[in-house]
């Protein structure tokens, strides 16, 4: 899988950044070779030949015409490339649908995996091949990456945040997984496969209980038990009118207005940062009185609620 | 001054240590700069080849990973703050800026005295930190810069002091140029590397309190628990990097504006042409240091921050590009039709010119959202950085100190030693750096004290390219110690430029000039036929 200059490209997105790559190797190159061939060309046919006859120089001291090209050209460039890297990264970030869900929690020094049925894994995930693949990634202590390479992503796992990635594996093989944030004496031994199945194979692993976790209570169900103890569908309607707070039926994934105008998508961090912070973003039209959840729930326990949202559709 | 003229000896006449440790003079506290600097070069060398030497092997074969982990930390931080940062704006900035302007020394001799013992305390403190050695690496990233049981507190406090000198220095040249010129010498008729050393001394002035407040709350974080950065209080580690790097991008302009500036110098000089475009290379320095306040961002599109912000950074990044490629232009275009030779401060000229080619044009792949994604934290990262800071500063460094070696110490150089030095460092450079975006590419990433097999072939090529680079550095610094021991008496104008400190005697009198000279004229007036029209 190894990727010299665009090589190995594990799915279609990767591609496109490879396609840039290139782009941009195409461009750097050609201004490197005329500027660099200009210096060797000068310095060698301008030599000085004869001793003394450095007084016969022209006074050129400049051209307006040269520096208004030598200016305009590269900003041409620069703003197409930056479009294209634009382009192919909003791409990247857009949300997918239906895309297989796993969560990542990074720790030193390792990847505690974690699928929405409850099964877990260390260092080690499987998805199916060939549909799209969404991490939702923490960290317990220090900062952490998810790194990988054949897919030309990474993003950064940080404590007390969610931070999420997409993927589409197109080919089934096993792929390595980076720690690229510097996080102690075991960084470099911080490593993990993602093993992309044949959709069928993936089905039976499924089906045999792969992964390590025993209980297997999957975590929607861990979260509608949480959200019951914890007393939110006090105040949350599940269904039905309104109760003190806001509803929570079609809530993940909408735009939600909020106090003073603005609007914020329901996404995981959205829903983290309203349990433990709840008055962070107020939601238009009810009370700033919810309490903080952030000593009661364990991040696992509040990773379940978030997951127990999702089916309320 | 009778005893400095008779000697020939001029500002080095005194001696004895006291004649330094008082010394107001700027030349002389730009001296102390220079040894003082070129000493933690050769300190932070050392660890580079340590971390060459260890990844040699893919396991860990000489060091611990805690121990090689140590090794970066202090490799980064020794030389961007105690090498990089000072070496050419507190050290051939101090020597030369009175000089190019036609002063008798800076506008606070006091303050720049008192600006190099600060910096003494600052590096003793950081020595001091070696009791408990870090290993955050250089970026002090929360939240482990503020759990880890390493001296974090000692060395950021070493570092604050060394900010703290930086900003003296910075305001003490801002004053300078302004109010100290020499009769007739009009801000066109500054030489660029003043203007050069303006822009950086902008940057150090308004940046650095930035990273000095940083590093105070992340001490309140570890000594008093108080948790600006530590999430589970409340704190955000994310804040801490962007605090980060509003000092620390614009710090990589005040490593490379005054290396441009040199290379602005030494071009027109080595080709007997006028510098084309003065205009534009001396404003562009302006732009570099305004835009570069703008750009932070671009380290942290993997951290979190929102699409938009991220495409907002990534926009403004790619206008730093213009200004450089300007520069650049400008230089290449000054060769044209020139009469050129090929000493050594002009092959470090036109070496800094090609390298910082190089630097510069990976630097899209890294402004990009997309590309940057891919090759954020990877050696592709540690190759860029390298190519813009030692194959841009540092060979811009070197030009200066061999372009300037016969005016700092009345000696000339070995000119056959120095090409043989200029070789091996040329290609020791290209094999180590090269292959560093290569085995980026290929997906290694950063400060891995152990890493896969299959990047094992890169790595050792690498180490073999460090060991030709550190032997052409020592043939280079060898040839200096024979220059200052035995090199032949040097005239008072080796190079026939028209910069004012080549008007001084040989080795420049304490007050520079004997009268205060009159300037009718930019200093780039090489060459007498006129041209066609430009």
């Amino acid at each position: 899988m190894d990727n010299i200059l665009a090589f190995g490209a594990a799915s279609d997105q990767a591609g496109r950044v490879d396609g840039l790559f290139v782009m941009i190797t195409v461009i750097g190159g050609f201004f490197f070779f005329l500027t660099q061939g200009m210096l060797i060309y000068f310095a060698v046919k301008y030599r000085r030949r004869l001793p003394g006859r450095d007084n016969e120089t022209p006074a050129i001291t400049g051209s307006p015409l040269l520096e208004f090209l030598w200016i305009l050209i590269p900003s041409i460039v620069v703003v197409v490339i930056f479009y294209y890297g634009w382009r192919v990264y909003t791409d990247q970030r857009i949300p997918v649908a239906g895309a297989t869900e796993v969560y990542v929690n990074a720790r030193q020094w390792m990847y505690e995996i974690k699928y929405p049925d409850g099964r877990t894994a260390i260092n080690e995930i499987r998805v199916p091949a060939g549909r799209p693949v969404k991490f939702i990634l923490s960290a317990s202590d220090v900062l952490h990456g998810f790194y990988l390479p054949d897919f030309r992503v990474k993003m950064d796992m940080i404590p007390g945040r969610v931070t999420t990635l997409w993927v589409q594996p197109e080919r089934p093989g096993s792929y390595q997984i980076y720690c690229t944030v510097y996080c102690g004496t075991g960084h470099s031994n911080m490593l993990a496969r993602l093993i992309v199945m044949p959709q069928g194979d993936y089905a039976e692993w499924v089906e045999h209980g792969g992964g390590e976790g025993g209980e297997h209570e999957p975590l929607a169900v861990r979260g509608e038990r949480v959200a019951k103890n914890a007393g939110c569908l006090s105040c949350h309607a599940v269904g039905g009118a309104e109760k003190v707070g806001p509803g929570w039926k079609g809530l993940f994934g909408s735009n939600v207005p909020l106090e003073g105008g603005k609007t914020a998508t329901a996404d995981e961090e959205y829903l983290r940062e309203s349990i433990v912070d709840p008055g962070a973003k107020v939601v238009k039209g009810f009370p700033n009185v919810m309490p903080t959840y952030k000593t009661t729930l364990s991040k696992e326990d509040i990773d379940a609620v978030v997951e127990y949202l999702k089916t309320l559709k | 001054m009778a005893e400095e003229i008779r000697s020939g000896r001029g500002y080095l006449a005194e001696r004895g240590w006291r004649s330094w440790a008082y010394t107001m003079d700027h030349k002389r506290i730009g001296v102390m700069y220079l040894y003082t600097t070129i000493a933690f070069f050769f300190v932070g060398g050392i660890f580079a080849l340590l971390l060459r030497l260890e990844l040699l092997s893919p396991q860990a074969m000489y060091f611990s990973n805690h121990t090689y982990n140590v090794f970066f930390t202090l490799h980064g931080a020794m030389m961007i703050f105690l090498f990089v940062i000072p070496a050419i704006p507190s050290g051939l900035g101090n020597f030369f800026i009175p000089l190019h302007i036609g002063a008798r020394d800076v506008a606070f001799p006091r303050i720049n005295l008192a600006s190099y013992w600060v910096f003494v305390a600052g590096f003793l403190v950081v020595i001091g930190s070696l009791v408990s050695p870090m290993d955050t690496g250089w970026t002090f990233y929360t939240p482990y810069s503020a759990k880890t049981g390493a001296a974090v507190t000692t060395l950021s406090l070493g570092i604050f002091l060394i900010g703290m000198s930086s900003i003296l220095t910075g305001l003490n040249f801002i004053v300078t140029i302004h109010k100290l010129r020499a009769p007739g010498m009009t801000w066109h008729r500054m030489p660029l590397f003043i203007w050069g050393m303006y822009a950086t001394s902008i940057i150090q002035v308004v940046a650095t309190p930035v990273v000095g407040v940083t590093f105070l709350l992340l001490a309140m974080e570890r000594i008093f628990g108080v948790a600006f950065f530590d999430p589970a209080k409340g704190g955000d580690p994310v804040l801490f990097q962007h605090f980060f790097w509003f000092y620390s991008h614009p710090v990589v302009y005040v490593m490379i504006l005054p290396a441009m500036g040199i290379i602005s110098e030494v071009i027109p000089v080595f080709s007997r042409k006028p510098i084309f475009g003065y205009n534009a290379i001396a404003y562009s320095s302006l732009a570099i240091a305004f835009l570069g306040f703008l750009v932070w961002g671009h380290h942290m599109f993997t951290s979190a921050m929102s699409p938009l912000a991220n495409a907002i950074f990534s926009f403004m990044t790619f206008f730093v590009a213009v200004p450089t490629a300007v520069k650049v232009f400008n230089w290449i275009a000054t060769l044209y039709k020139g009469s050129i030779t090929f000493e050594a401060p002009m092959l470090y000229a036109l070496t800094f010119i090609f390298l910082f080619a190089v630097g510069g044009l990976t630097g899209p792949f890294l402004g990009a959202l997309a590309t940057d994604v891919q090759l954020h934290d990877t050696y592709f990262v540690v190759a860029h950085f390298h190519y813009t800071m030692m194959g841009g500063t540092v060979m811009g460094f070197f030009a200066g100190l061999h372009y300037w070696f016969p005016k700092m110490t009345g000696k000339m150089l070995n000119e056959k030693v120095a090409r043989v030095a200029w070789a091996l460092v040329f290609i020791g450079f290209n094999v180590a750096f090269f292959t560093m975006f290569i085995a980026g590419v290929r997906g290694m990433p950063r400060r891995y004290a152990e890493y896969l097999p299959k990047f094992h072939v890169e790595n050792v090529i690498s180490t073999i390219g460090a060991a030709i680079l550190a032997a052409g550095i020592a043939v280079m610094f060898w040839n200096f110690l024979q220059g200052l021991r035995k090199g032949t008496p040097a005239p008072g104008n080796p190079w026939r430029a028209l910069t004012l400190e080549w008007k001084t005697p040989p080795v420049p009198i304490t007050e520079n000039f004997h009268e205060i000279p009159v300037v009718t004229d930019w200093p780039y007036g090489y060459g007498k036929v006129e041209g066609p029209p430009a």
